[in-house]
């Protein structure tokens, strides 16, 4: 595994404890995912004990510990999507992709995610695939968006 | 760039902005908060460009990106100076006409204009728009007047004008000034401001911090994403302010990650502000030195709690910690600390201008000011709010949301977030006010409000509440960990049919132990449980005694089925079913095949209303499905079908 | 050193200023039920089973025992019906972990919990985050942490460290309330995870990466 740019990332914010989680960002942004070469890196530069590096990367939403798929689908869970049947959206969802929140496909194909409010709730239900957002679902629409995807 | 040394030299810039505006020059204002741009206003604003290009108005035509107008049900929203005409619903295919027509002869395009769908009257503005009409926009105000990543923006609507009136107030007339003005905390204690940053100036410390909550978890809320992207040159204002009545010298601005766009104009104006010495050593030639850092929260609601924040500041997971000590005298690094919302600290700069009075002149005894509400649901005008304290619910809900959508019923509305409570239509007339909502079940929280209608469960809000909540603790402590996985246990058994006697008993029993967690996500985490059984306790019931969901939301406890009778075999649910469970054909009456089904609800949607075949069953056994033999449709003749009518 | 003068279910108590409820109640006789506390350790205010009412300024609070300051003219309650009903609840929740445990048997025989009130955990570990703080505070060697969140967490041991660090030391162990079953299991986990020919018997490590 190429370490440059992780070492970058740590001399940007000059190897400070402080910034571990604003490190963990960037590399997962890098990356996609924080593999376990890159946290023990992170652990020995920063001098911070592997325990909390690990505890810090599975307690917040952002990190993955596992690589992600092609296309991210996150498919918003927030409470004016729920009342608009986000739920059902969400169910047809999982029926294609064959996984649940927090799961990657086996051929990489598909990562995805629950988010509690992408802030378009004018919109809902939606889903974000791939940063854009898709917006006044219904579970049909929703089944046909995601046939589009390679 | 040059650096402003003095507030003469703020004054001079700010003259020079002025005078190099023409109040009468055209103007595009085009909406692109996080909403609109879901919508399109990014294609919008490329295609205006290019027409600027082809038409050679460059120069003579101003176009300007804001934050979030509001009024997000209706986006991309334009709004035209200086006549001010409103446009909603924009596309790039409007872009000629509106420059052609609009900008260069002066006439409105009326079918981009507004139209009351009670009335069928057209608005020209946004003022004659009720969802605007009945709002009163002050810490919005400045949001469709500014484009975030200009400071001259918000220097010619008077920016940092405040700043200079609290260095020549003096620290502690600025906090007499807050607190006088009764300022509440936006982000959902209410605690007043004033009080805090007294706490803090007071502290014992050579270090002290001030610190912004845009961490905003709450789902379903974006009120301060809005002002984060909008006016972010506010916000700062106020920290600025703020620091400088308690003596900070370092600030720190905790935004979640998801808000890219907020992230991308704070950091914007902090630089802007640095550039022009209005962040810095000595602003302004005060002698007060300040610095902004901005820290992306990574995805835990708990981090919007401020000891979690302050934890998850420091590099740590976000678990709280036990109060006292308060952030006051012991917060980040141990040094006196003081959080506020973005809402509250946006707030300061209007109080310092306008004055104590002035805001106290609004609301009620108990709460002062304006609170804006993000009002989505199944409401008609979704979108950001912002009324007076004291407005009631109702008004809110209709008068501005332009009531509930496809003549359905009302049922409840949820305020105040995860740990808020759901109003029921009898109470609608009470008024927004930190303590009303607060006797009635609910809470003000940071401003969420969600319409519900006939169409919601209680049972299955609540639950999707404690599923929520039970993603968000931290895991710390254990009434919260293990009460809030137990009572969204129960709550699932309930709305999968597996409810029974006794569990709403055993439900108010860990409701109890609850209130012994350690931070307010688990103290209040039974409130959605204790609101809905307040108002919808018969709702439970139904579920556990009948096995029935009276709004058809829980899965397990409905099932669809077609009418034999009714079925006209059109096809359209049989194409349009998202599992393969109807079979049919061209004439032959379409069957469900419950085994298959996954409720997801299509066909109920689909069918026709003048058939209205498909239906939706809970607490009664699906009819057996008709022999084979009696799915043939024989369909009437057009003439048999006169005769009767006759 | 200041004095702080309370009263503690009645009793008028003194303690040195920095002094926490617990510490003044268990210096007065009076018993407080404790999970996750321990002398040697900071305070957590983990298990709440601690939590006590407490009075100040005319208004009456929960508060964990273990952790809140003593303060002039608290006054605290130990014992009320309703943190009875609390103590049970929780007591009975941390039970589905942990039926066996002593500590926790005992605390349910005060407050009447029933064991088999809730379904039973899949694990035998309650959280109480001793040995974790144990290893970190007293050994700082941090090689037990927790991972995740809300009902979610568990412990977890660093295998390259419990290869060189747990072997003398397992000093955590005996501070279990649940006799550490649980991290036994961990720890054997993260050791099997570094031994090739065992790895094929592993597959929580498997999942746990993935
Ligand atoms: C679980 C939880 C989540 C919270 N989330 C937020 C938040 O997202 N934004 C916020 O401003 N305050 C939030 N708060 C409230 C903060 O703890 C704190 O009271 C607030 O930031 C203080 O600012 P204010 O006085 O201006 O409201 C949250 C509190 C809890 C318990
Ligand atoms: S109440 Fe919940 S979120 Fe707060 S400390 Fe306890 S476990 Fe964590
Ligand atoms: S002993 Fe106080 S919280 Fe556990």
């Amino acid at each position: 595994m190429d370490t440059t740019n992780i070492s970058a990332i740590i001399d940007k914010y000059n190897g400070e404890a402080s910034a571990l989680i604003q490190i963990l960002l960037d590399i997962q942004n890098d990356l996609h995912w924080l593999p376990r070469e890159a946290l023990e890196l992170v652990s020995e530069r920063l001098g911070v004990p592997m325990s909390r590096i690990q505890h810090t990367a599975t307690f917040y939403k952002a990190f993955s510990l596992v690589p992600k798929g092609r296309h991210e689908i996150n498919v918003c869970v927030g409470t004016a999507c729920h009342v608009r049947g986000a739920n059902r959206v969400l169910e047809v969802v999982q029926n294609i992709t064959g996984i649940q929140p927090g799961e990657t496909d086996a051929d990489l194909k598909f990562s995805l995610e629950t988010v509690n409010c992408l802030g378009c709730c004018a919109l809902g239900p939606v889903m974000e695939i791939d940063e854009q957002h898709l917006g006044k679902l219904a579970p049909a629409m929703a089944a046909d968006l995601l046939k589009g995807y390679q | 760039m040059s650096k402003l040394n003095s507030p003469a030299d703020l004054e001079h810039l700010r003259e020079e902005i002025l005078a190099g505006r023409d109040p009468d020059k055209v103007c595009i204002t085009l909406c692109s908060g996080t909403a609109c741009n879901a919508t399109g206003s990014g294609k919008v604003a490329a295609a205006i460009h290019e027409e600027f290009e082809k038409q050679g108005l460059n120069g003579s035509v101003e176009f300007r990106k804001t934050g979030c107008h509001g009024f997000c049900e209706k986006g991309p929203n334009m709004v035209i100076s200086p006549e001010e005409i409103s446009y909603i619903q924009v596309t790039p295919k409007d872009v000629p006409e509106i420059i052609a027509k609009t900008v260069k002869e002066k006439k409105v395009v009326e079918r981009l204009l507004y139209k009351d769908p009670a009335t069928g009257e057209k608005a020209t503005h946004e003022f004659e728009i009720p969802f605007y009409k009945h709002q009163q926009r002050s810490v919005l105000a400045n949001n469709v007047k500014l484009d975030p990543k200009n400071l001259n923006d918000y220097l010619a609507v008077g920016g940092y004008s405040a700043m200079v009136k609290a260095f020549d107030m003096g620290p502690e007339a600025v906090i007499a000034e807050v607190k006088k003005a009764n300022l509440r905390g936006r982000g959902g204690g209410g605690f007043p401001a004033g009080i805090k940053w007294e706490a803090a100036r007071n502290a014992l410390g050579d270090r002290k911090y001030v610190i912004v909550n845009c961490d905003e978890g709450d789902p379903g809320a974006y009120m301060d994403r809005s002002l984060m992207e909008g006016n972010p040159f506010g916000v700062l204002e106020g920290l600025i302010i703020g620091a400088y009545a308690i003596g900070a010298s370092e600030g720190y601005i905790y935004v979640r990650q998801e808000y890219p766009l907020a992230v991308e104009n704070v950091l914007s104006a902090i630089r802007l502000a640095e550039e022009r010495g209005l962040l810095g050593k000595n602003i302004l030639g005060s002698g007060f030195d300040f610095s902004i850092e901005v820290h992306r929260g990574a995805g835990a609601f708990i981090c919007g709690e401020e000891t979690a924040l302050l934890a998850s500041l420091e590099g740590r997971a976000g678990e709280p910690r036990a109060r006292p000590p308060f952030p006051a005298t012991r917060g980040l690094w141990g040094k006196p600390t003081n959080i506020n919302n973005v809402e509250t600290w946006a707030n300061v700069p209007l109080i310092v201008n306008n004055g104590a009075d002035w805001f106290a002149g609004m609301g009620t005894k108990g709460s002062k000011g304006t609170k804006i509400f993000s009002l989505v649901g199944k409401v008609n005008n979704t979108g950001l709010v912002e009324v007076p304290m004291g407005v009631t619910l109702r008004d809110i809900i209709y008068k501005v949301g332009g009531g509930i959508p496809k003549n359905k019923k009302f049922k409840a509305v949820q305020t105040g977030g995860p740990a808020g409570g759901c109003i029921p239509e009898e109470h609608l007339d009470i008024q927004v006010d930190f303590d009303e909502l607060t006797k009635f079940g609910a809470i003000m929280g940071s401003g969420g409000m969600i319409v519900m209608d006939e169409d919601t469960c209680m049972v299955d809000v609540a639950r999707y509440f404690l599923n929520f909540l039970s993603g968000e603790s931290c895991g710390k402590c254990s009434p919260c960990r293990e009460g809030i996985k137990q009572m969204h246990r129960i709550l699932t058994d309930i709305t999968e049919g597996r409810g029974k006697e006794g569990d709403i008993e055993l439900l108010e029993e860990i409701c109890l132990s609850t209130r012994a967690s350690l931070c307010a996500l688990g103290r209040s985490a039974a409130n959605p449980v204790l609101s809905t059984l307040r108002y919808f306790r018969h709702e439970y019931e139904a579920h556990i005694h009948n096995k029935r969901c009276p709004a058809f939301v829980c899965k397990k406890l409905i099932s669809y089925y077609i009418d034999p009778e009714q079925c006209q075999a059109c096809l359209i649910c049989f194409r349009k079913c998202t599992s393969g469970a109807i079979s049919g054909g061209k004439d032959k009456i379409h069957i469900i095949d419950q085994a298959v089904c996954n409720r997801c609800g299509t066909c109920f949607e689909v069918c026709p209303t003048r058939f209205g075949a498909a239906m939706r069953l809970s607490g009664d056994p699906v009819p057996a499905a008709i022999p084979e033999e009696a799915r043939i449709l024989i369909r009437e003749t057009k003439s048999e079908k006169e005769s009767k009518a006759t | 050193m200041s004095e702080i003068r309370l009263k503690i279910d009645g009793k008028e108590v003194t303690v040195e200023a920095g002094k926490t409820i617990l510490d003044a109640a268990r210096k007065a006789g009076i018993d407080i039920p404790t999970v996750c506390h321990h002398e040697k350790l900071e305070s957590f205010g983990g298990c709440r089973l601690c939590t006590v009412e407490a009075e100040s300024g005319g208004r009456t609070n929960l508060v964990a025992a273990c952790i809140y300051p003593a303060a002039n003219d608290l006054v605290v309650w130990t014992r009320s019906p309703q943190i009875d009903k609390i103590r049970k609840v929780l007591t009975e929740q941390l039970l589905a972990y942990a039926p066996e445990s002593e500590v926790l048997k005992a605390i349910a025989e005060d407050y009447h919990a029933d064991k088999d009130r809730f379904p039973k955990e899949p694990s035998f570990c309650i959280l109480c985050g001793l040995c974790v703080r144990y290893c970190a505070e007293v050994k700082k060697k941090n090689v037990v942490g927790f991972l995740d969140r809300g009902p979610c967490r568990e412990i977890n041991f660093i295998p390259e460290l419990a290869a060189v660090e747990c072997w003398d030391c397992k000093e955590c162990f005996p501070l279990c309330p649940t006799s550490a079953l649980q991290a036994a299991f961990v720890l054997t986990e993260a050791l099997i995870s570094l031994s090739p020919s065992l790895q094929k018997i592993d597959t929580r490590a498997k999942t746990a990466s993935a």
